[in-house]
């Protein structure tokens, strides 16, 4: 298994990466993940964090086969 | 209750007026507040052309499902329709349809307007704009209060 990581909106194009995988470890949190597919990019103070479809903290510790998404924030509906 | 992330441009009344011809407790509802947000063609000062609106396929839905069964609970609704565009939008297009039934005005209203509000705040949605002089995104939504 392996976790799957995603990213929205502008957020995927600043990265330039829409979806990738990155092996599980023991303890592996959002926070570490950004860091190893953005290494010289730190994790925006804005950004919003989603683990399996729910809203998660950077530190949340993960499962194997989790599915991570980074996202700027939202800007739905109109008036 | 009903909820749904469409590409294909939506009639807002003509949904309403269906959705209320099915209900099963029609007799029950005493009042129904309709919220309708529609694309505007000016935006921070600078007309808009189009619209790019992207969603997450799958916790969007989650999400505005989850915000439709709060307000069913915390207000006692007889029925809720949520359903918000994605894709291209030109000016004028409806973009989300909050409809809500419910016994008396006070609970039709404020679970209209806390569906509203939590689905700009919370539903991962965003808009792209396509300006005369390129695109740009949407930073952040206008406080509804």
């Amino acid at each position: 298994m392996a976790i799957t990581v995603k990213f929205f909106a502008s957020l995927r194009e600043r990265v330039g990466v829409e979806m990738t995988t990155r092996p599980y470890r023991d303890g592996l949190t959002p926070a570490d993940l950004w860091r190893d597919v953005l290494p010289d990019t730190p994790i925006p103070g804005n950004v919003l964090v989603a683990v399996n479809m729910d809203y998660a903290t950077p530190d949340r510790v993960l499962t194997d086969g989790d599915e991570v998404a980074f996202f700027p924030p939202v800007t739905g509906g109109a008036a | 209750m009903k909820i749904d992330v469409t590409p294909v441009p939506f009639e807002p009344w003509a949904l309403v007026r269906l959705h209320e011809q099915a209900l099963a407790s029609r007799a029950k509802v005493g009042a129904c507040a309709v919220f309708v947000g529609t694309m505007r063609d000016i935006n921070e000062g600078d007309e808009v052309r189009a619209m790019t609106l992207e969603h997450y396929p799958g916790m969007t839905e989650r999400h505005l499902t989850r915000i439709a069964e709060e307000a069913e609970q915390r207000w006692g609704l007889q029925d809720v329709l949520v359903v918000h565009r994605v894709g291209q939008l030109l000016p004028a297009d409806p973009i989300v349809l909050v409809a809500v039934w419910a016994g008396h005005r006070r609970e039709a209203f404020e679970a209209c307007r806390f569906i509203m509000e939590d689905l700009k705040s919370k539903a991962p949605f965003w808009k792209k704009e396509q300006l005369d002089a390129g695109e740009r995104w949407v930073e952040h939504n206008t406080p509804g209060h």
